[in-house]
């Protein structure tokens, strides 16, 4: 349903135009998710945005973003504006500060109703309280007066989801939802997307840094690496079989129950190259301690490694042995 | 809410009791006998000993405080010795055209400052964008009773659609009363508009930034619809802070003003009573401009807290 | 991109203030030395003639020469400006420094004060100040520099205690220096950026202002020549001399246009932060 090709994201600079994201390219089907994960400044909230249709100033997408049949990268900004929050809708990092601190939380939920459903005020309003009532505020239609400042964390997100959800958006893209949250809070959160991709059937695209956040709840997995690509299939398989160094490292960073406090968490030496860095070789081979004169030669080709599973590494098939 | 109502005007009436006494102080320091300094020094002093006694030289400073803001209370203000009448009727009579010149003022420089500063706003870094800041520099770089001057000489002596002074009055009609007040109004308005310009697009710019701004665009909204619907509202907060100091300094610019265009209203009474040292009237008339400051500035705050919902909740 | 053209701007917006503040110190000092007429020398027969060689920018009312009013002028412009901004730097720094070091009821009382002060303008106080003590230039002085005590205060005490949170201050607290030692030698001197650029602006303020009460026949008096005080006696000749008007005028734009752009230019070098919202 949604099928996202070639994308590159671009900053065009004074001298030469700046690579953000290159060659970004999945498919996502209803009722499925993907995650997205990576470091910060990998490009995966660029890639995000970009399917929103908002990226910030001079920023530029080109290459294929495809929803339902529709190209929505060649769409104006009007039309587009009647794509937004209605066809896909977004969550973001910071719910202290994603709502308008001065209109009230009904209000906010009933917009999207209004603007792409042409329901009336009153119609909009009682939409707000099933929504609300739905992501889990109690006393929902009291609560529809209350201003966001009045609300926790937890629950002003659980508003921005009701939000994105109020138009039955086809795609959902979820920057970051949890990060600012509680732990516990976290989970409530990701349980409450997972339960509503079930039953609206839409699409979820969950961008986050955190491998263990994710890892388990969606379907399929994107690992990007200084805006490329590295790895991609199975949540499960990358989970249990990693393709890729970078992916195989991150896995090892995660804190696990079990743990004996001897040993100490895994971290990645080194920091990812700089946005637009031109490579001439692997993006990763100043990191990798399974670097070889072939890697420094050429960025490397993905590599298939099972049904759906590829990976950006010539040595794809050691990464997954030693894995195991 | 009523907490917050509470305090405030506590607070208002704090400062304006705070404000009397050093008036009253200031002018009690004037060394020498006050109906002396009114009357000249070869006053007869039958005339010396009458404006004593009314004046109350004789009592204790302590009372005569409190018999003024007595009768301050009850809104009376004692009698202006030159013009021989109650220091209220004069004062209303005066304020019946300083009032109306500050209001047209302010409507003026609102309706000129906040668009000009929400249009540079909405064309940030772009040479209609630096158009506006440069106006905005040199409207406050420019002296108001300056650009008064400029004004006369353009529209009064060269084209002669307005009266270069003087005010008609009221009574003789709505129109020619209001045509010799406009020249005035847009002198003040002019450089206010300038400083409304400069916070307003500053003001836009801060919201623009947060990230409720990127929820209103995701929920599909389009520039302009978040500009008006989620923008605007946010960036008030800043813009009526400063609309109450403006208005307060359009106020006081009056008297500066009135003076350039002879307008017979407060500020040129502040200079008439001045040098003629009617002191009835220059102390209740400091009092009167003090008062209407502080009171403009509990309006300002007052309307903070109906504009941005989490101050109501403050006490919660 | 975007920086290189915030920087170009900021640039620009130093370089012209500085050129025009440049420009009026050096006027004014040259005329403690020079001016082309003496300003106070009346010549009737010449009366109100506009800009010829002999008087580059006209004569008044009285054949004064305008040019040389306007340098005289600058004098007072600067001079009030300087004592007014004083008064406020010292006072107002002095009690903000104060309230930040103590912190509890002192810096309560100070702000309260501060809030109060709001009640007073810049010519209400003036005016009071003439009820007392007669017009002259002592006014402008006094009540300017009253006005900017609180505008010190405020920043100086909002900077202050930001400063004061900041690890290196922190650090000097355990070493067991004393609060009003740790004021005077941390925090002040980091904060200083904050009031140069405030004082800039205020300067710009007060030449404003003194040449507004001298306009009000409040502030200087004549014959001492102040720019407010010309454009006062050229109201009367605007029609038949419309230059009496225009020069004085445009020499308190310049002016109050240069320390303003300076001011601007100052703050986008030294403080960043405040410079992002424009």
């Amino acid at each position: 349903m949604l099928q996202v090709k070639n994308l590159n994201i671009t900053l065009a600079g004074a001298t030469r135009d700046i690579s953000i994201v290159k060659d970004v390219s999945f498919e996502l089907d209803a009722g499925r998710s993907l995650g997205v994960v990576g470091e910060s400044g990998s490009g995966k909230s660029m890639t995000a945005l970009a399917v929103m249709g908002l990226l910030p100033g001079a920023i530029r997408a080109s290459g294929s973003i495809n929803l339902a049949g529709q190209e929505l990268l060649s769409l104006s900004e009007q039309e587009m504006c009647s794509v937004r929050g209605n066809k896909v809708a977004m969550i973001f990092q910071e719910p202290m500060t994603s709502l308008n601190p001065v209109q009230t939380i009904g209000r906010q939920v009933a917009e999207p109703l209004t603007l792409h459903k042409g329901m009336t005020r009153a119609a909009a309003r009682q939409e707000a309280i099933r929504l609300l009532d739905r992501v889990g505020i109690p006393d929902a239609a009291r609560r529809l007066d209350v201003y966001p400042h009045q609300l926790s964390g937890g629950q002003r997100q659980r508003v921005m989801i009701a939000i994105a959800l109020s138009c039955s958006p086809k795609v959902l893209v979820a920057d970051e939802p949890t990060t600012a949250l509680d732990v516990t809070v976290q989970r409530q959160i990701l349980d409450l997307l997972r339960e509503l991709v079930s039953e609206t059937r839409m699409a979820l695209i969950i961008i986050s840094h955190d491998l263990g956040v994710i890892g388990e709840m969606v379907d399929e997995m994107l690992v990007m690496y200084g805006g490329n690509v590295v790895e991609r299939g199975q949540a499960d398989k990358i989970f249990s079989q990693p393709a890729h160094p970078y992916t195989s490292r991150l896995l090892e960073a995660i804190p696990r129950f079990g743990m004996s406090r001897s040993e100490r968490l895994k971290t990645i030496p080194g920091t990812m190259p700089e946005i637009g860095s031109e490579m001439k070789s692997c993006i990763f081979a100043g990191r990798c301690d399974l670097v070889c004169a072939e890697c420094l030669q050429a960025p490397p080709p993905f590599v298939s490694v099972d049904d759906a599973h590829v990976a950006a590494c010539i040595k794809a098939g050691r990464v997954m042995e030693t894995a195991q | 809410m009523i907490a917050f109502l509470l305090r405030r005007i506590a607070t208002f009436v704090a400062t304006l009791a705070i404000a009397s006494v050093v008036i009253f102080a200031a002018l009690e320091l004037l060394p020498g006998d006050p109906a002396q300094i009114m009357l000249g020094i070869d006053a007869p002093p039958d005339a010396l000993e009458a404006l004593q006694k009314k004046l109350g030289v004789d009592r204790p400073m302590v009372e005569r405080y409190f018999t003024w803001i007595g009768g301050l209370v009850v809104g009376d203000m004692g009698e202006s010795f030159t013009y021989v009448m109650p220091v209220s009727e004069l004062i209303m009579t005066r304020l019946g055209v300083t009032l109306p010149l500050a209001l047209l003022a302010a409507l003026i420089s609102v309706a000129i400052g906040v668009p000009v500063g929400l249009y540079a706003a909405a064309n940030h870094k772009t040479p209609r964008d630096y158009g506006v800041m440069i106006f905005g520099q040199l409207g406050i770089a420019i002296p108001n009773f300056w650009f008064a001057i400029l004004l006369v000489l353009v529209f009064s002596i060269y084209l002669g659609w307005f009266p270069a002074g003087g005010f008609p009055g009221w009574s003789a009609g709505f129109w020619p009363a209001i045509k010799a007040l406009i020249l005035p109004a847009f002198s003040l308005a002019i450089v206010e508009a300038a400083i409304f310009a400069r916070i307003s697009r500053s003001a836009v710019l801060d919201v623009l930034r947060e990230d409720f701004v990127r929820t209103a665009r995701a929920k599909g909204l389009s520039r302009k619809s978040t500009l008006v619907k989620h923008v605007l509202r946010n960036a008030m907060i800043p813009i009526i802070t400063i609309c109450g100091l403006e208005l307060s300094s359009l106020l006081v610019g009056t008297i500066v003003i009135e003076q350039v265009f002879n307008i017979p209203g407060l500020g040129r009474l502040v200079f008439q009573s001045l040098t003629q040292l009617d002191l009835m009237v220059v102390k209740n008339l400091i009092m009167l401009l003090v008062a209407l400051v502080v009171f403009i500035n509990l309006v300002v705050d007052l309307l903070y807290a109906v504009i941005d919902p989490r101050l109501k909740h403050q006490g919660h | 991109m975007s920086t290189f053209l915030k920087n170009a701007r900021m640039h620009r917006s130093l370089m012209i203030g500085g050129v025009l503040t440049l420009l009026l110190l050096s006027v004014a000092v040259l005329s403690l030395f020079w001016t082309p007429w003496s300003p106070t020398a009346i010549d009737i027969a010449n009366k109100l003639k506009g800009p010829s060689a002999k008087h580059w920018l006209g004569t008044d009312h009285l054949g004064r020469d305008v040019l040389s009013m306007l340098m005289s002028g600058s004098q007072i412009s600067i001079i009030v400006g300087f004592l007014a901004v004083s008064v406020g730097l010292l006072v107002g720094v002095a009690l903000g420094a104060l309230a930040s070091t103590y912190r509890g009821w002192v810096e309560e009382l100070i702000m309260r004060m501060s809030d109060f002060s709001i009640a007073f303008p810049i010519i209400i106080t003036a005016v009071l100040l003439t009820a007392i003590l007669g017009p002259g230039t002592v006014n402008s002085i006094l009540a300017i520099g009253i006005f900017n005590i609180p505008i010190f205060a405020r920043i100086t005490r909002g900077a202050a205690n930001a400063a004061w949170a900041r690890e290196y201050v922190m650090a000097a607290q355990t070493c067991g220096k004393g609060r009003l030692r740790i004021t005077i030698e941390h925090v002040l001197p980091n904060i200083s950026g904050a009031l140069i650029v405030q004082a800039t602006i205020l300067f710009a303020v007060a030449i404003l202002a003194e040449a507004a009460l001298s306009f009000l026949g409040l502030g200087t008096q004549p014959p001492e020549p102040s720019w407010g005080k010309m454009l006062n006696n050229a109201q009367t000749f605007v029609g038949l001399a419309p230059h009496l008007a225009i020069f004085p005028g445009l020499a308190i734009a310049l002016s109050v246009l240069g320390l303003n752009l300076i001011g601007d230019g100052l703050r986008d070098v030294l403080d960043p932060k405040l410079a992002r919202a424009r």
